[in-house]
C-alpha cells in the first residue's frame, strides 16, 4: 500500500513493470520489492526445501526470500534480490522455485513431508542402495532443488574489470562513512567511498532522524554535494565491496546498468573493481535479525527496520494493520513512524518486562508471538503473555531480534569477531585487517551521534597514518539513544521456527544437529545447511549459533562464528572473468606472414599463443596429407619457405656473454668463432633437458640464442635467473627480440638459388659454409642470414626487422614459385625434422636427459654448467633407461601412433612390461612409409630388433623394427651441400 | 597481494612470477657432493612464519627479487634484488 506524503520516490515519474506476467506500476526511485509491496503483492517466492510461500523480509542486499529472475532470453539473470533491483520502465521479473505457478506450487508437498526432511535428511536417507545415488537420487534432488536457472545461452552482456587506487577507501556511505570521508577529503586525502545502494546516506534514507537540526537525508545530501565537488574524492554508488585481500587490496562489484531500461552501448552491465587502498574505514552498518517463532516465515512478516525503511524511503506500508514484535527499543521507532503516517499499529509485543510504554499504541510487556496463521500471507498472530494466549488479526508483523554489526569484511583475513553481551552482537576485533579502522553501527555504535563521532575519529586516525592533518570539524547534533535490548533468540514452543529462510533451517534442526553431536559451529552449519544459501545467513547465523550455544551449554563467544569468506554478496563469474570470454581468454600472436598465409587458405594451428600455418592447400588437394606430402617433396627436391619467427630469440650482449653461455649450455660457446652458429642444449639444474636451439655469434661480445617456440618464455626467465641470481658478476645483458625479427626458413637444394634471386648481393658458396652466419641486404634492408637446417637440406634462415616481414615473405614466395618451390607449413616441417631424427618438445618433455637423447657427449668435461652435477647421477646415466630410437613398420600393420607403448614381442602387453613409448610419428613421403621416434629401454643397443607398438585405447598392435633415429642422410651431406 | 619491486615500486603480485625458496641462490660447488646437491635441488622447508622466496618481476623490469614474507600473517617484510644479494655474497 502506498502512503501519501512519504518516501523519497519521484511520484511524477510512474514506472510500468511486470511480475509473473501481470503488469504493475511503481515510481522512479522504487526497488522492485518496494513496488511489489506498494501493489500489495506479498507472495514473491518459494523456499528452497519446503517450497513454503515467502514474502519480502528485508529492504537490503541481505534479502533471503525475494529472489527473482530479471529479463528474458539469453541475458535473463536469475536470483536477483528484488530489494536491490531498482525499478525501470519495462522491467520484467519472474518468481522462481515454483511449478506450475507461484500461487499453486506442486512441490509444496515437501512441506507436508517436513517431519522426514529434517537436518541431515539427505545424508541419512539416500545412503542405500549405493548405486542409486548417482543415477536416481542425485538427479531427482538436483531437479527439485535450486533457485533460478541460467538461460544456458551465451552471456551477451559485456562486463568490465577496472582498477582504482586511493589513500582511503571508505566502505559504506551512511552517517559514519560520510563523516569519515568528509574529514579525510577536507584534509586532502584521495578518498573513494563505495556504497552498495543506489544513493548514499545509508540508514538516514530510511529514518526520520534529524542531523544538525535538519532532516538527516538533507545533511547527507549536503555532504555528498561537497564531496562530489572535490577532485580528490570518488563516490561509487551501486558498488559493493565484496572482499578484503592482502596488503590493502579490495574487490568490489559495481552494478553499472542493471537499473537502466535502455543501456547505452558504451556501458558495461557490471564492473569488477580491484581497489588498492593505503588505508580503509569500514562503515558498513548493521543488519537486523528476525526472531524465531513458530511459522515466522509467512509473507507479511518482515524485519521492523525494513518496515520502517519501506515507509520512510519508499512511502510504502507492507500492511494495513501492523503488529510489532521484538526485544529492543529500536522497533518502537517503527511503531512511532507508522503511527505518524496514519497507519494502524495493532500492538507492540515486547519480550521485556521493563519495556517502554507505548506512545499512542498498545504494548504487551513480557509477551511473545508464538505462532502465526494465514494461507499465502499473514492473517493473524498468537500472542502469549502472562495472561494467556491472544489471537491478533494483523496483516503485517514487524519483528526485531536486534541488530548484527556487519563485521564480514573484517574477518576476510581470518580474524574472528568478538561477542559483546551489552549489545548482543559480534563486533570486529581490533586490528583484524591491517590498515582498516571501523566506525559506526558495524562497530556496535548504533546511535547516529556515535556513528558521526566514530566516523570522524576513524578519519583523524587514518590521516595521521597518511601524514595528513585533519582540520577541526564540529560534529552535528544527532540522536543518541542507548541500544536497549535483552536476549530473545527463539520463542519456546513446538513446531517449526525458522532461522534460515532461504534454506529452510529451523530451530529444531540446529538442536537436532547438536544432539547428533554436530556441536562445532562449522559442523552444525554443514549438517543443517544453515547459512549456506546465497544470502550466506546474514539474517540468521548469529541466532543459529546462539541456539547452538544454548543447547551445548557453551557461551556464544566460545561457540564462535563460522568463517566469513568473500564475496560479501554474490558476484557473477561473468563479472570476475570480464574480458576473458572467447578470444579474450588468451591473446593471439600472429606472425608477420599471417595475412599472406591466410590469403593462401592455410589453416592455422595454435602453437602456444601463436597461430602458425598448418599447410598450404594447392588446387585439387582435399586432404591435409596431400598438401603435406607435396610440401615435403618440394623441400627435398626444390625449395620451401616457412615462417620460423615464433622461435624464441634472445639477444645476449656484453663482455661476459661467452662465459655466461658456457654456464647455461652443456656445450662450449666461448670457442665459437664470430660468424658461426652452434647447436646448444640446456639442462635444468636437476639434470633433465630444458630446451635446445642454435646460438649464433654475431660479434665478440654479441650472441643471439634461439629457443623452441614453446619454451621461449621459460628460457628467457631461466637465463635472467642464472644471470641475476647465480652469476651477477658476469657483465651481460639479455633482451628478448622474438617479435623484433621476422625469420624465414629457406630450405631445399635450390635454397641458394632462391636467396640469390632475392638478396641484394649474391652469396658465395665458400663464404657461407654450413653453420655460418652474417649480415646481408634485402631491398636495401639490413638482414641476418644463418645457414642452419631443421630439414636436413641445404637451408638458410633469413631474418629481417619485423616491419619488413610481410613483404619479404611475399617476395620469397614469388621467387620460390618461379623455380618450383613454395611455402610449407608446420605439418611438413614436422615430417622433415622427423625424417632427420631431430627432436622437439615431444621428445624433450621434461623427463629426458642428454643421455636419453644421445647427446651426453656434448656435456663438456672442461667446465661447470647448469644441470651438470645432477645429470651425472647413476639413475640418470643407467644404460637401461628409455633412450631415443627410430621405429619403422616391420609387419602387416603399417600404421604407427604417438602415445603407444613398446613391448618385447613375447611379453604380455601390460604396463609393467612396457619397454618404452612413442613420442612422434609421421608418414614419410621420402621413404614411403610411416616413421616414429620413441624411447626404448637401452634403445641404442637394440637397433635391428623387433618390438610391438601397442595402443590399447586405439586398438593398435604393430610390429616395428628399431632403427637409428636419423632416417635420412645420416652423414648430413645434403645440409652441407 | 602486493610486492615491492626494488626498481619499479609496489605492484600487484600478478606482475610477478613465483619460483620458490631463495635457497636457489646458494648453488653448491660442482664437487660439493650428492647430499649438498640433493638438498639444493629437492629439499625445501615449509615454514609457518617467515620465509624467503624468489620472485621475478616478469611483467615489469624482469628483476629477480628475494621477498621476505610471513606465511601466517601474509605480511611482506622485505624485498631486495637477488643480484645485489649475490654480489654481496661474492658470487
Amino acid at each position: 500500500m502506498r502512503i501519501a506524503g512519504r518516501g523519497r520516490i519521484d511520484r511524477r515519474s510512474p514506472v510500468r513493470f511486470r511480475f509473473d506476467g501481470i503488469d504493475y506500476s511503481g515510481f522512479q526511485g522504487d526497488t522492485l520489492a518496494s513496488a511489489l509491496l506498494a501493489n500489495d503483492v506479498r507472495l514473491v517466492g518459494r523456499s528452497f526445501k519446503y517450497h513454503r510461500p515467502r514474502g519480502v523480509l528485508t529492504a537490503g542486499s541481505e534479502e533471503p526470500n525475494a529472489l527473482m529472475t530479471i529479463g528474458s532470453g539469453a541475458g535473463a539473470e536469475p536470483n536477483v534480490r528484488a530489494t536491490v533491483q531498482e525499478l525501470f520502465p519495462g522491467l520484467e521479473a519472474r518468481s522462481q522455485n515454483r511449478w506450475p505457478s507461484l500461487n499453486f506450487d506442486l512441490m509444496a508437498v515437501n512441506d507436508l513431508a517436513a517431519p522426514f526432511l529434517g537436518a541431515g535428511f539427505y545424508y541419512k536417507t539416500f545412503m542405500w542402495p549405493r548405486a542409486f545415488w548417482e543415477r536416481v537420487y542425485e538427479p531427482v534432488i538436483r531437479n527439485a532443488a535450486g533457485l533460478g536457472a541460467l538461460s544456458g545461452a551465451h552471456e551477451p552482456d559485456r562486463n568490465e574489470k577496472a582498477y582504482a587506487f586511493c589513500d582511503l577507501l571508505v566502505i559504506g556511505g551512511g552517517p559514519a562513512g560520510l563523516m569519515a570521508a568528509l574529514v579525510a577529503a577536507r584534509a586532502g586525502a584521495d578518498v573513494i567511498v563505495a556504497d552498495e545502494d543506489s544513493r548514499m546516506g545509508g540508514r538516514l534514507l530510511a529514518e526520520t532522524f534529524e542531523v544538525g537540526g535538519r532532516p538527516g537525508v538533507n545533511w547527507a545530501d549536503n555532504v555528498i554535494a561537497e564531496l562530489n565537488a572535490m577532485d580528490n574524492v570518488r563516490l561509487m554508488t551501486r558498488t559493493t565491496v565484496t572482499g578484503v585481500y592482502d596488503q590493502g587490496t579490495f574487490g568490489a562489484l559495481e552494478r553499472v546498468s542493471h537499473h537502466l531500461a535502455v543501456r547505452p552501448e558504451a556501458l558495461p552491465l557490471e564492473t569488477f573493481w580491484r581497489i588498492q587502498a593505503r588505508r580503509s574505514i569500514l562503515a558498513a552498518g548493521a543488519l537486523e535479525r528476525p526472531v524465531a517463532f513458530r511459522n515466522n516465515d509467512r509473507p507479511g512478516i518482515m524485519t521492523a527496520g525494513a518496515v520502517r525503511a519501506y515507509l520512510n524511503r519508499w512511502g510504502v506500508c507492507a500492511g494495513r494493520r501492523v503488529t510489532l514484535f521484538g526485544n529492543n527499543d529500536d522497533m518502537h521507532r517503527t511503531a512511532r513512524d507508522l503511527l505518524s503516517a496514519g497507519i494502524h499499529v495493532v500492538a507492540v509485543i515486547d519480550s521485556r518486562h521493563d519495556a517502554p510504554d507505548g506512545r499512542g499504541y498498545r504494548v504487551y510487556k513480557g509477551a511473545m508471538v508464538c505462532d502465526s496463521s494465514g494461507r499465502r500471507g499473514l492473517e493473524s498472530v498468537t500472542v502469549r503473555s502472562i495472561g494467556g494466549e491472544d489471537r491478533i488479526a494483523t496483516d503485517c508483523l514487524a519483528m526485531s531480534g536486534g541488530w548484527n554489526p556487519t563485521v564480514h569484511l573484517t574477518c576476510h583475513l581470518n580474524a574472528r569477531p568478538t561477542w559483546r553481551e551489552d549489545i548482543l552482537g559480534f563486533v570486529p576485533t581490533p586490528q583484524a585487517v591491517p590498515g582498516m579502522s571501523v566506525a559506526g553501527a558495524c562497530n556496535g555504535a548504533f546511535s547516529t551521534h556515535d556513528c558521526l563521532r566514530e566516523g570522524a575519529a576513524a578519519a583523524r586516525d587514518t590521516l595521521e597514518d597518511l601524514g595528513l592533518r585533519a582540520a577541526a570539524i564540529d560534529l552535528p547534533e544527532a540522536e543518541d539513544a542507548p541500544h536497549a535490548i535483552s536476549p530473545l533468540w527463539a520463542v519456546p514452543g513446538s513446531g517449526r521456527a525458522w532461522l534460515d529462510f532461504q534454506n529452510d533451517v529451523c530451530v529444531k534442526d540446529v538442536r537436532q544437529a547438536a544432539m547428533e553431536n554436530f556441536r562445532s559451529v562449522e559442523h552444525m552449519k554443514r549438517y543443517t545447511t544453515q547459512g549456506m544459501a546465497t544470502d550466506q545467513g546474514k539474517n540468521s547465523n548469529v541466532a543459529a549459533l546462539a541456539i547452538l550455544a544454548d543447547v551445548t551449554g557453551r557461551g556464544i563467544q566460545d561457540t564462535g562464528t563460522t568463517t566469513f569468506r568473500p564475496p560479501f554478496s554474490p558476484v557473477s563469474i561473468a563479472a570476475m572473468g570480464a574480458g576473458a570470454q572467447g578470444k579474450g581468454f588468451a591473446p593471439e600472436r600472429f606472425t608477420t606472414s599471417h595475412k599472406a598465409s591466410a590469403e593462401r587458405g592455410a589453416p592455422m594451428i595454435e602453437a602456444g599463443l601463436w597461430y602458425r600455418p598448418s599447410y598450404f592447400p594447392a588446387p585439387g588437394e582435399s586432404h591435409w596429407r596431400q598438401s603435406c606430402d607435396r610440401e615435403v617433396n618440394m623441400v627435398r627436391t626444390s625449395v620451401g619457405v616457412c615462417d620460423v619467427s615464433t622461435l624464441g630469440k634472445i639477444d645476449v650482449q656484453g663482455p661476459g656473454a661467452a662465459a655466461f653461455l658456457d654456464f647455461v649450455y652443456v656445450n662450449t660457446f666461448s670457442t665459437l668463432k664470430v660468424g658461426r652458429v652452434r647447436y646448444g642444449l640446456m639442462l635444468r639444474e636437476d639434470g633433465h633437458v630444458m630446451d635446445d636451439g642454435t646460438c649464433a655469434r654475431l660479434g665478440d661480445t654479441h650472441f643471439v640464442v634461439t629457443t623452441t617456440t614453446a619454451a621461449a618464455g621459460q628460457v628467457m626467465r631461466h637465463l635472467e635467473f642464472v644471470h641475476q641470481c647465480l652469476r651477477p658478476d658476469l657483465d651481460v645483458a639479455l633482451t628478448s627480440v622474438t617479435e623484433q625479427w621476422a625469420q624465414f626458413s629457406v630450405a631445399g637444394p635450390r635454397s641458394r638459388d632462391l636467396l640469390n634471386a632475392v638478396l641484394d648481393n649474391p652469396i658465395a658458396v665458400k663464404d657461407w659454409p654450413f653453420m655460418a652466419c652474417g649480415q646481408v641486404f634485402v631491398g636495401g634492408v639490413q638482414a641476418r642470414l644463418f645457414r642452419i637446417s631443421f630439414s636436413g637440406e641445404q637451408a638458410y634462415e633469413l631474418a629481417v626487422p619485423a616491419r619488413f616481414g610481410d613483404s619479404v615473405f611475399r617476395i620469397l614466395l614469388d621467387h620460390a614459385e618461379k623455380i618450383g618451390g613454395g611455402p610449407y607449413g608446420l605439418e611438413a616441417l614436422n615430417v622433415l625434422r622427423l625424417e632427420k631424427g631431430f627432436i622437439t618438445h615431444a621428445e624433450i618433455h621434461g623427463r629426458t636427459t642428454a643421455f636419453d637423447i644421445g647427446m651426453d657427449a656434448m656435456v663438456s668435461d672442461k667446465k661447470d654448467c647448469i644441470g651438470k652435477a645432477m645429470s651425472r647421477r647413476p639413475g640418470l646415466t643407467d644404460p637401461d633407461r628409455e633412450r631415443l630410437v627410430g621405429l619403422k613398420p616391420a609387419g602387416e600393420v603399417q600404421l604407427l601412433v604417438a602415445g603407444a607403448y613398446l613391448f618385447s614381442p613375447g611379453d604380455d602387453p601390460v604396463r609393467v612390461n612396457a619397454q618404452g613409448y612413442v613420442t612422434s610419428v609421421a608418414f614419410s613421403p621420402t621413404l614411403g612409409h610411416m616413421i616414429a621416434l620413441g624411447f626404448l629401454r637401452n634403445g641404442p643397443a637394440r637397433h635391428g630388433e623387433r618390438v610391438r607398438m601397442i595402443d590399447h585405447l586405439r586398438g593398435l598392435d604393430a610390429t616395428c623394427e628399431v632403427v637409428d633415429p636419423v632416417f635420412l642422410d645420416p652423414e648430413g651431406e645434403r645440409a652441407r651441400d | 597481494m602486493r610486492i615491492t619491486c626494488p626498481i619499479c615500486g609496489e605492484r600487484d603480485r600478478r606482475e610477478f612470477y613465483y619460483q620458490g625458496a631463495a635457497i636457489a641462490l646458494a648453488r653448491p660447488a660442482p664437487d660439493a657432493g650428492e647430499a649438498a646437491w640433493d638438498a639444493y635441488v629437492h629439499l625445501r622447508d615449509n615454514p609457518a612464519g617467515v620465509t624467503r622466496d624468489l620472485w621475478q618481476h616478469e611483467s615489469g623490469c624482469s628483476a629477480w627479487i628475494v621477498v621476505t614474507r610471513d606465511t601466517v600473517t601474509h605480511e611482506v617484510l622485505d624485498s631486495a634484488l637477488a643480484a645485489d644479494i649475490g654480489m654481496e655474497a661474492g658470487a
